[in-house]
């Protein structure tokens, strides 16, 4: 069906409404995570269940409910009943039982590690209790493969009223007001770029949607377009009309098989549907989008390198004397949002940007999707209102820190972020503050560090990354953070000199003031934040030779505990070395010419008798 | 197997093809040979030295051959704070290959990759397309195992 106007989205809207409102749903979580946990055969075998059983419910395969370490996720509705850690045995009873009649399985439900209390609802769940989400809302809810989904849910109501109300100035105006800042890394503020994109003169204009998503730990961009890819289409579409763009391009993680997918399938139904093409629904702007698919290098996330890989070159950026809003993809003007901002203008445009500006923070205003990972309970994604403080993300949302360890620092930013230690958990994610401790808001990867975690192979390990990564055209950055990872690494074998911190931080400096983009201006910042924050990890690396947390291969050894050891020769079955040597019943011990270190000993032993020394 | 001459002439012959064709040759053949290289060159009228820098730019492609069977760990922030550095090295024995590798019967091929967005399994290891999370070092063997006797 190809809509020719505005009141014939609302009548086939009403139409839809009617026709599914009466129907219950059950929704499986179809995001990569869940699918990594085998969800897809899980839905195979519900489809055939139902069709048995002959019962009434429309089965969804919906985008990423963000609990993704409890997955495989279920939630039926309207009883809003919600289900994890499902398996193939569980479909069964679900069908019988719940879907027939609507009784609750406890075993399949989550439980609080405070109260050991059985929550039945999502919204009870403390992991979403505390967030705010709107980009996010319809995760979960929809079929990311439906647009009559989308469309039920209100979706391509703001490009109606823009089409119908608003002037293209109208739209920054209101895109500028709105306060909204761009959530690629950068934080520009996003009506300021669509301005001088409009001004800009050109004879064709483009609008891009950075999908290329680099930053290791991060994947809410994913799961956007996975879940709910109409409304970076329609936000791609309000801003072309505002921009004065007649040809879109989404540049995407080739990583990112199921997320391709669903873009393109959301970009096909919305040429059917007479919503991307030529005089789009009836009115004057015509506009379409085309997918590529990026080639699995983080520097493409730059805007310039990304212009030129959509051009078919190596990505290498330019220097920026000239913005790509005015000389950017076939030196056209092009002005470049991430998929996160994009997502966020229907709800500006819908709600209103006083409404808008009322969340967040003064210099950061709406929420944030952040990707909360590493060494804490609930890892998943989640969206907060800027300003919401590190310690609710990691202790009420995040359900602080498994095993019973300490909390030793959250990384921000991405690769060439910075490390922020426990005393400042009560600062806010907002982006000035991060940036004012040494860090950086980046695209949202949260990365938790408890007291197993050490500092100095952190930044060894960020550097390696960024060593990799560096185009290579400007000589501060190729050579300038080789520099720094060999000095790092030289520390974390035990070989380093005092003066060497001296050097990692003038070097670390010259990087950052003379590199030719953002990759080399930000890259020293893991260098930098831990030498800020945890300079004695250094000096013990240095001084006393020793890696307390038991990381650095060279600074420790693994040492049997005489008191604990029960002789139950599993550590010495398991060692693939054999290193550890002792009889049944007797004591073991390590034989460290043999040891590797390869920690298998410490991680089979019942008993915790082997040590880090 | 589609033949390299028939990808190229499935797209557009200009220069914004070059990555998509590239991509689609590495799909079908999981590496990237000197002479589809030159045929890529050749077909969209651009400098061999071009093809061959774009082809070692980016991480997807591969200039040599790789194994039957893909074994892709992730090295991504998330892994990496999860231990994901001990396990790669329990996999580089495990297989007696070095990451990068094929081994000398090409049943395996040992990548590293920056992340696999399922980050709240890590750390993650994928074997063709199968996604094992929440890996140990001593779990390891026992992966391996059971793959091959399947
Ligand atoms: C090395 C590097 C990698 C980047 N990677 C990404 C990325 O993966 N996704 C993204 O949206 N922005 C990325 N950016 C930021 C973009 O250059 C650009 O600022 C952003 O896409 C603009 O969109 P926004 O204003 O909506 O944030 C990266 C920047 C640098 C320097
Ligand atoms: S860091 Fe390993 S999957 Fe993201």
């Amino acid at each position: 069906m190809k809509l020719t106007g505005n009141e014939q989205l609302v009548s086939v809207r009403t139409h839809l409404t009617e026709k599914k409102s009466t129907l219950r749903t059950v929704s499986l979580c179809g995001g990569t995570g869940c699918r990594a946990s085998e969800s897809e055969k899980l839905l195979v075998l519900l489809r055939k269940t139902v069709t048995e059983k002959n019962i009434d419910i429309t089965i969804k395969e919906t985008g990423c409910h963000g609990l993704c370490e409890n997955g495989p996720l279920m939630v039926i509705r309207p009883e809003n009943i919600f289900y994890q850690r499902i398996q193939p045995s569980d479909i069964d009873e679900i069908v019988e039982k719940s879907l027939k009649n609507g009784e609750v399985i406890e075993r399949l439900l989550y439980e609080d590690p405070e109260t050991g209390r059985k929550l039945i609802k999502e919204n009870d769940i403390p992991f979403y209790e505390k967030q705010q989400r709107l980009v996010f809302a319809q995760n979960g809810h929809i079929d990311p493969k439906s647009i009559e989904d989308y469309i039920i849910t209100g979706g391509y109501s703001a490009l109606t009223r823009v089409l119908s109300d608003l002037s293209p100035e109208e739209v920054i105006g209101e895109v500028e007001k709105s306060g909204l800042r761009g959530r690629g890394g950068g934080g520009f503020p996003t009506g300021k770029k669509w301005k001088s994109c409009r001004i800009a003169p050109g004879s064709s204009k483009y609008v891009v949607c950075n999908a290329d998503e680099g930053d290791p730990g991060a994947y809410m961009d994913r799961s956007l377009l996975e879940g709910n890819p109409h409304s970076v289409i329609e936000g791609m579409l309000i801003g072309a009309f505002a921009i004065g763009a007649r040809e879109g391009r989404i540049y995407v993680r080739a990583e990112y098989p199921l997320a391709v997918e669903n873009i393109i399938k959301a970009i096909a139904d919305a040429r059917k549907w007479g919503l991307l093409g030529e005089k789009i629904l009836g009115s004057e702007l015509s506009f379409d989008i085309e997918v590529t698919k990026g080639g699995g290098a983080f520097v493409c996330g730059e805007s310039t390198a990304l212009m030129q890989s959509l051009q078919g070159y190596s990505g290498e950026p330019r220097t920026k004397h000239i913005h790509t809003t005015e000389s950017g993809l076939y030196n056209l003007p092009t002005n470049l949002n991430n998929v996160e901002t994009w997502a966020n203008i229907p709800i500006i445009i819908n709600r209103g940007a006083a409404w808008f500006n009322k969340i967040g923070t003064p210099g950061s205003k709406g929420t944030k999707i952040f990707s909360l990972v590493g060494k804490v309970r609930n890892t998943g994604l989640i969206e907060v209102p800027m300003g919401m403080s590190l310690r609710e993300i990691v202790f009420d949302i995040g359900g602080g820190i498994p095993g019973g360890r300490e909390f030793k620092a959250i990384q921000t930013g991405g690769p060439s972020g910075g490390c922020i230690p426990g005393q400042y958990l009560d600062r806010s994610v907002d982006f000035d503050e991060l940036t004012s401790l040494g860090s950086m808001m980046g695209s949202g990867g949260l990365i938790v560090m408890d007291e197993d975690t050490c500092m100095v192979e952190v930044a060894r390990f960020y550097l390696s990354f960024l060593v990799e990564e560096s185009c290579g055209k400007c000589t501060p950055c190729r050579e300038g953070l080789w520099q720094l990872l060999s000095i790092l690494t030289r520390i974390t074998e035990g070989k380093g000199k005092e003066e060497d911190l001296a050097a990692l931080e003038e070097i670390g400096e010259m990087v950052k003031d003379s590199s030719l983009c953002a990759l080399g201006k930000t890259a020293p910042n893991p260098v930098l934040s831990t030498l800020r924050y945890f300079k004695d990890e250094y000096m013990e690396h240095i001084v006393d030779k020793k890696c307390s947390p038991g990381v650095c291969r060279s600074l420790f050894q693994y040492k049997i505990d005489n008191e604990k050891c029960t002789g139950c020769m599993l550590c010495q079955v398991k060692c693939p070395y054999q290193a550890i040597e002792g009889r049944k019943k007797e004591v073991h011990t390590i034989d460290t010419a043999k040891c590797v270190k390869c920690g298998i000993c410490f991680e089979v032993c019942r008993f915790d008798a082997v040590k880090k020394v | 197997m589609k033949k390299v001459g028939k990808i190229i002439a499935d797209f557009p012959l200009t220069p914004e093809s070059l990555i998509p064709i590239l991509q689609e040759i590495q799909e079908e053949f999981n590496f990237l040979s000197e002479d589809s290289i030159k045929k890529v060159a050749a077909g969209l009228s651009l400098p061999l030295h071009h093809v061959y820098s774009v082809a070692t730019f980016y991480n997807v492609f591969s200039l040599k051959p790789k194994g039957r069977n893909i074994v892709k760990v992730c090295m991504g922030s998330a892994c990496h704070v999860r231990g994901a550095g001990r396990i790669l090295e329990e996999i580089e024995r495990s297989l007696g290959i070095k990451n990068g590798e094929t081994s000398a019967d090409g049943s395996f091929s040992l990548e590293t990759v920056n992340c696999l967005g399922a980050c709240a399994l890590g750390p993650i290891m994928v074997i063709n397309k199968k996604y094992n999370g929440h890996i140990t070092p001593a779990k390891v063997e026992k992966i391996f195992q059971e793959f091959t006797s399947q």
